[in-house]
Formats: structure tokens, sequence, C-alpha cells
């Protein structure tokens, strides 16, 4: 008797039951139904939910290997290839979590260039950007930790390398970059460590800090392609802004497209490049690592390649490796001060002038030359002929690096300069759609 | 939208300007081959005969060669010669250390080593070797200068001499087989080899077709979706 | 809401269209689950090392037993003297299921007085189906294990006994007898463990 008359009002009971006792509905109301986002999103605005998707699907493949993988020196190399044998659809995962960790950085990257070029970093979205530059710089440390695993020639190598950029530090350095390795050159110990921050603590910090970004995101809303604030423009009787549109059903219909598409690449490279050509696995790493024998040519993964041809770039400076290093770093930190170098009036490339349009075209082309430089030996171009003063003998490829090194870096200090300077166009009031 | 084309400009230089490091090195084109079975089996037999004695291939396993058309049987009697059972990883009896003693260096574990060099590599490798008598085994090579492995299939290729002047090889010996037999001995051999460096990759292209047919219709579904709801904001 | 133009929807277009998104959804969620699952099934290795053993059996003299193992489990190979044999009725009113009523415990090429293919050899994985301990074969009569015993195991963890069935008695924790593992023979003097002629 008593089910019969529950039957009816199950759903709605049981949602009323959880509301009771947590905010559901209100939830999805609050941040879905009734989120206003502006309703001229573009292309550039899928890779948000990308990245998310993304992060899911790393942590799913990585549990599934994490239970297959055995952190141990003498016995990664095989467990991998175990994976990739002898556990039932073990390739399928292990490729999805290669293709899944460049892919990554490539969904970052566009996410990151979309908000250089839409302002979206300006007041009142600071935080937002900050909690981002942060989530990158955990991706950076996840994607270097995990590199380390398969624990090829490649893996251990690079390894070696970054961490022993850590003692040029003055005066610590030596020191840290052991207690890095917790050994006297990269090793078991390093390689136990390494996947510890792997799987537990950056994913974890990575967590947090999506979180944080989302919520300041939606504290702030989304910016948009014309960089106009929607929040100033409400409907007086409802408060809904003009411009904006509910997120559901508008924009996850709309991202479901992204997923599709993106799906569709991810599912191309696993099944049919899981390689790239020796850029998302690179050959090398189908040797064990061997702490005697260096390979030829080492060239981090290539999401990695714009700093460190910055690294390389630098010369040795009072027989200091230092500078170098201290440049590679202060590569990946300068975004998080954009929010306060740019002083353009508007937020939005269409609305801004030629100069700072150029300038991001210059950006944009010294991170990609400086990217492809850092997957090849500095050798690749030749030398200059010695007749030539001062570069004659340096190799090409160094030469080029080093112009594209200091525009890399007169991007973001001149900003200040040229953004104030720049003539803009005068902002719309309402989005154009 | 430039920005977007001059993007797919450079990465098509990057790309294709990837292999520079052998582009001194002339490699000749190994004949892959994943779906001819007979030639994968007479590569397998040729690895099992030749190769199986002083290189491993640990992460193999016997029972791995039905994918290539053999039965438990035909394993067991043909080729199953360093170990007892079908399951078993292609493992060798000879240790790290006596391989040091022996060669002057371990001969590197066979189950990946395609991966590594590639296919044309080692095609253009075995069918490298030169008489060279100031080397300690008597062979040199044009591909890997040097090598510490001994021409082990000598008597089938022949003895090779290398002509300093044009760089090129010729014979000056003939072997049991001729060079285009030699030729399909190797390239059957390292048609196996890459077989045995990816087990599943035929699997893998095979399930991919399925798969992106299914995201191309979840993609015109949720393109016709899309328009659907956005006919709504004006 | 986002419905401005309520009238002007297309409502039947919408919701075959949100049905077909969701169900292909579903579908593609589904078949992906099934790669991540299985990869958590026993591996090639795994299968390896499970597949069926042989085993000599030249070498057991009657009344005596080897142990060997099969899938990480010990497995016992008893030969049966023809006293141990006829000493077997004699404990069936002293054990819960002296007829083999529960199916599970043996498969049905084995469910006879002897449970065993060949009357005098018994195989059996050496498990306690209490709490999983290896009993101590007891195959001598009396000794320290009394008076009446007719020889058997001997679980030193929660005092278990069976008979050289590998039947249980009354009054141990040991709920069910002890299990005989699939087998058959390949020749006369060649056992294989954890295969037989049943699938």
């Amino acid at each position: 008797m008593k089910t019969e008359i529950k039957t009816k009002k199950t759903k709605s009971g049981l949602v009323a039951w959880i509301d009771d006792r947590f905010p559901l509905s209100s939830f999805i109301t609050n941040h879905l139904r009734e989120y206003y986002a502006p309703k001229n999103f573009n292309f550039w605005y899928y890779f948000g939910a990308l990245a998310l998707l993304t992060l899911v699907l790393q942590l799913i493949t990585g549990l599934l290997l994490t239970m297959h993988y055995k952190p141990d020196a003498e016995l990664a190399f095989g467990s991998v290839e175990y994976i990739m044998r002898d556990v039932s659809f073990g390739w399928l995962i292990r490729y999805m979590h290669s293709t899944g960790a460049s892919l990554f950085f490539v969904v970052i990257y566009l996410h990151m260039f979309k908000a250089l070029i839409y302002g979206s970093y300006k007041n009142p979205r600071e935080l937002l950007w900050l909690f981002g530059v942060a989530i990158f710089l955990c991706l950076m440390g996840e994607a270097f930790f995990g590199y380390l695993l398969p624990w090829g020639q490649m893996s251990y190598w690079g390894a070696q390398v970054i961490v022993n950029l850590f003692s040029a530090i003055p005066f610590v350095g030596p020191d840290l970059s052991e207690w890095l390795r917790g050994d006297y050159l990269v090793s078991d110990a390093t390689l136990n460590r390494f996947f510890a921050f792997h799987v537990i603590a950056l994913p974890l910090a990575l967590f947090g800090l999506v979180f944080l970004h989302l919520v300041a995101l939606h504290e702030v809303g989304s910016n948009n392609p014309d960089g106009v604030e929607i929040k100033k423009n409400v409907d007086k009787k409802t408060n809904i802004p003009l411009d904006g549109i509910p997120f559901h059903p508008y924009y996850t219909v709309k991202d479901l497209i992204g997923v599709s598409v993106f799906l569709l690449v991810f599912a191309l490279i696993v099944f049919y490049l899981p390689e790239m050509g020796g850029y998302f696995l690179e050959a090398n790493n189908f040797i064990p690592a061997d702490p005697l024998k260096t390979p030829a040519h080492i060239a981090p993964v290539w999401y990695f390649t714009p700093y460190y041809s910055i690294l390389r770039a630098v010369p040795p400076i009072l027989n200091s490796q230092f500078p170098g290093v201290a440049a590679m770093g202060l590569s990946v930190i300068a975004f998080a001060f954009l929010p306060w170098l740019d002083r353009s009036k508007v937020k939005s490339i269409r609305y801004k002038g030629n100069l700072f349009k150029r300038w991001i075209g210059l950006f944009v082309v010294s991170f990609l030359v400086l990217g492809y430089l850092g997957t090849v030996p500095s050798t690749v171009w030749g030398q200059f002929s010695n007749a030539i003063p001062l570069i004659g003998g340096v190799d090409k490829a160094t030469v080029v690096a080093r112009i594209f090194t200091i525009t890399y870096f007169l991007f973001f200090v001149l900003m200040p300069y040229y953004s104030k300077k720049d003539k803009t166009k005068p902002v719309p009031s309402r989005v154009s759609y | 939208m430039k920005i977007l084309i001059k993007l797919v400009f450079i990465i098509t230089c990057v790309y294709s300007s990837f292999g520079y490091a052998n582009e001194q090195l002339k490699l000749d084109k190994a004949p892959i081959n994943l779906n001819d079975q007979a030639s994968l089996q007479r590569g397998a037999k040729t690895f099992v005969n030749y190769c199986l004695n002083c290189h491993s291939a640990n992460y193999m396993r016997y029972n791995r060669l039905k994918d290539i058309g053999l039965s438990d049987n035909l394993i067991k009697e043909n080729l199953l010669f360093t170990a007892e059972k079908i399951g078993e990883p292609m493992k060798i009896a000879m240790t790290k250390k006596d391989a040091k003693d022996w060669f002057g260096a371990n001969p590197p574990d066979l189950s990946v080593e395609v991966r590594a060099r590639g296919a044309d590599w080692v095609y253009s490798y075995l069918r490298g070797y030169y008489r060279d008598s100031s080397r300690p085994t008597g062979w040199n090579n044009t591909v890997y200068v040097k090598t510490a492995m001994p021409h082990i299939l000598w008597k089938l290729q022949g003895d090779q001499k290398l002509n300093e002047e044009h760089h090129t090889l010729e014979l000056i010996k003939p072997g049991t087989l001729s060079v285009k037999e030699y030729d399909t001995l190797i390239g059957d051999l390292v048609n196996y080899l890459t077989f045995m460096s990816e087990p599943s990759k035929l699997k893998r292209l095979h399930m991919g077709y399925y798969v992106l047919l299914f995201l191309g219709l979840l993609l015109v579904l949720t393109i016709n979706l899309k328009k659907e709801f956005w006919k709504d904001i004006k | 809401m986002g419905n401005r133009l309520d009238d002007k929807i297309d409502k039947k277009k919408r919701s075959f269209l949100i049905a077909a998104t969701t169900v292909t959804g579903v579908i593609g969620a589904g078949v992906i689950t099934v790669p991540f699952l299985s990869s958590m099934t026993p591996s090639e290795r795994a299968k390896a090392a499970g597949a069926p053993v042989e085993v000599d059996l030249s070498k057991i003299e009657a009344g005596a037993m080897i142990t060997t193992e099969w899938r990480g489990q010990p497995v016992w190979i008893i030969n049966r003297s023809q006293a141990m044999l006829d000493d077997l009725k004699k404990n069936d009113s002293d054990l819960s299921d002296p007829h083999l009523d529960v199916v599970s415990q043996q498969p049905s090429y084995c469910k006879n007085p002897t449970r065993s293919l060949k009357p005098n050899l018994l195989v059996l994985v050496g498990i306690c189906t209490h709490l999983g301990c290896s009993p101590t074969a007891k195959l001598q009569t009396q000794g320290d294990m009394g008076e009446n015993w007719n020889g058997g195991f001997f679980c030193p963890c929660h005092g278990s006994k069976f008979d050289l069935a590998g039947r249980v008695y009354k009054g141990s924790p040991a709920p069910i007898n002890l299990v005989v593992p699939p087998h058959k023979y390949i020749n006369e003097n060649t056992l294989l463990i954890g295969e037989d002629n049943e699938g």
C-alpha cells in the first residue's frame, strides 16, 4: 500500500529529500540553468570544457595504469610493456594516457591563447587568471613527473637534465637537486617519488585549483570575444543580462560539438598515430634507461620545448648556468603578471590597435619558433661563417633562438608601454552576435 | 583566423623537418606488411633460430604467435626452444655478464627494438655487414659502424666488401642464398620484429575504424542538436 | 529560461535529437567502459602462470602424497592404498556431507564415493574451506589424531578435520568439503590439473 502512494512522487520526493540536506537543485540552477554566459562565444571558448574533459580522461586512464605499473627501476620499463601486451586493452589505455597528456597541453595552450587575445585576464578576472596559471604550472609538473615513469632513455635523461637545472641555483642548487633526486643520480628513489607526485600530490592540487578556477569564473562570469561585461546590461525586471543565455542547455549542447570533434581527433591519434612521428612517444623511449649512455640527441617533449629553447639560448654568465635557468623560469611565470602589464583600455583584440596585434603576432611566432628549435639540436642549421664579426662560428639556430627569446620577453616587458600607447577602437555597449 | 593559418603553416614546417638525423644515412625501405601472415611466420622462424640465442624478447610470449596464424601445437613443436610452456616469454639462458664477456656489449632485448630504431634501420643494418679485418669480429657495418654483433647470417648472405670510394657494398663471395633470397629472409625477419614490437597494432588499426565511425555519428547528432537549440537565440 | 520563442519550437524534432544524442552518448560511454573494466581481468601473464599444470604420477607410492602448485594454490595428489579406500565408508556417519550434495566442491565426474577419476588417485586443492589455511596431512590412522582417526587432513588454524576423500567431519568450522579442481589424465602417468574434457 505504501509503495503505491509513493510511486508517483518518488523522483521529486528524492530530489526534495536531497535538497533539504544538500543544495542539489539550487546548484544546478545557479551554475547551469541560470548561469548566464555571453551568447557570442566562438571557437576559442571550447577549450575550457575540453580541458576538464581531458583531466577526467587522464584520471580514469591513469588510475587503470596505476593498477599495473611498477615504480621500480628494475621493473618499470617492463611493466609498461606488460601493459602494452599482457593487460587486456592495456595498449588502448596507455595510448589514451600518453595522447591525453599531449592533447592536454594543446587544449591548455589554446585556452590560454584565448585569454590572451580577448583580455580575459583583465579586471575583474585577475584571480581567475592566476588560478589558471597555477593550474598550468601544476600541469607542467604533472607532465614532467609522469614522463619519467616509462623509464626509457628519454625519460631518464630528460629527468636528469631538468633536475640538474636546479643545481644552477646559487648556493643551495647542488644540495637541492640531490634532495629532489634522493640520490646522486636519477635512480630508483627518484622514480619512486616522482610516481608519488604524479599519482597523488599533483592530481590533488590540480583538482583543488580547477575547483577554485571554476568558483572564480562563476563569481565574475565569463568574458567574451568582445570583452564587453554582459552584467552591465541587464533586463530591469528580471535582472538577467540582455546578452546572456543560460549555460544549460545552450552551451552544454554547443560544448558537445566540441567534445565530439575533440574525441575524433583524440581517437584518430590513439588509433592511428599514437607516436605522432616521435613527438608524443619518442623512439628513444623504447630503449630502457641506461645511466651510462646518453642518447645522441635529447629533447624534452614538445610542450616544454619553447622554455627549453630559452634555457639553451641564454649563454652562461660568469661561468654560471643560472641566468639560463632563471630565464626559463621567468618565461613561464611571466604569464602571471599579464593582468598588471596590460594597461589597455579595452580587453578584446577586436578593439585593440595594430600595435598590440603586432606584438601578439610576434609573441606567437616567437613561441612557435622557440618550440620548434627546442626539438632539434642547436646545430640543425649549421654555423655562421667565421668571417662575420661577433656571431662567426656560432650555431645559426642559437642566434635565432636568442632573437626570439628577446622578443618573447619584450612582449611582456614592453606591454605596459605599448598597451597604453596603442590606438584602441571604441567598444560597443552590447556584444556583437 | 590568420593566426590559425600561420599556426598550421609552422606546424607543417616543423613536422616536415623531422627526421633530420637520418638524412645523411640512406636507409632502405623495409617491406613491412603485418597482414602477410606467411611472411610473419617465416620471420618468426628465422628469429627463433638465429636471434633468440643471444637476444631475448622478454616481453613477447610464445602464445602471442597465435596472432600470426600459428597453432598451439605448431608453436610447441617448431618454435618453443627456450621455454617449456607456450605462455612463457621468449627468454634466453645467457646471462648479462656472460654476454659482456663474450661480445663486449649486452645484446639488447629485441621486444621493442623496431620501435626504438625503426624497421628501415634494422632492415638496412642486417644487410649492411661487410668484411673488416680491423674489427675483433672480422665484420663491420655501414649502418651501425663498429657494431659489436658478429654477422650471424654470413653463411646465408656471403661476404660483402665496402667500396670506400662510393661507399657501397659489393658481394665478393656469394652465400647459400641469392641476394634476392637473402633480402626476402631479412624482410620477413624485420616484418616479424615489427609485429613483435607492437602485437596489438592490427587490432588497434581495426578498432579505430569503428570508433571514428561512431564518433562521426555523434558529431552529426550534436551539430544538429546544437542548431536546433540555438534557433532560440536571436 | 531560454525558451523565448516557445510557440515556434519544433518540440518533436528537439526531443528526437535529445533522445538520439543521449542514446548514442550512453552507448559510447558504455562501450568505453568495456576495455576499462576488462583491463582488470587476469592478464596474459596471470593466465600463463595459472595455466594447467602437468604432473608426473609415476613416482607417487601407494599411501603417499605430493603437493604441486596451480594458480598459486597448493594442489595435493594422494595415491590412496586399498586399505585407505576401504576405510572411507567408515567415516560416512561422522561427516557433514558424506554424499557430496554441495555441487561446487567437485566436478561432476568426481561426484563418486572416492571423489576421483581413478579410485586411488585423489586430487584436492589444499585450502581449507573455512578461512583459507592449508591443512596438514595426517594420512596415517590414529597417531596424534586419536583412536578413531582413519587418516585425513587437519587444519591447524581452527581445527577443521577432513577424511581421505577431503570430506569435512561434523563439528568442524569448515562448512563444506575440500575442493577437487578440474583435472584429466593425458596418459596413464600424466595428470593435467586445471583443464578437463568438459570445457
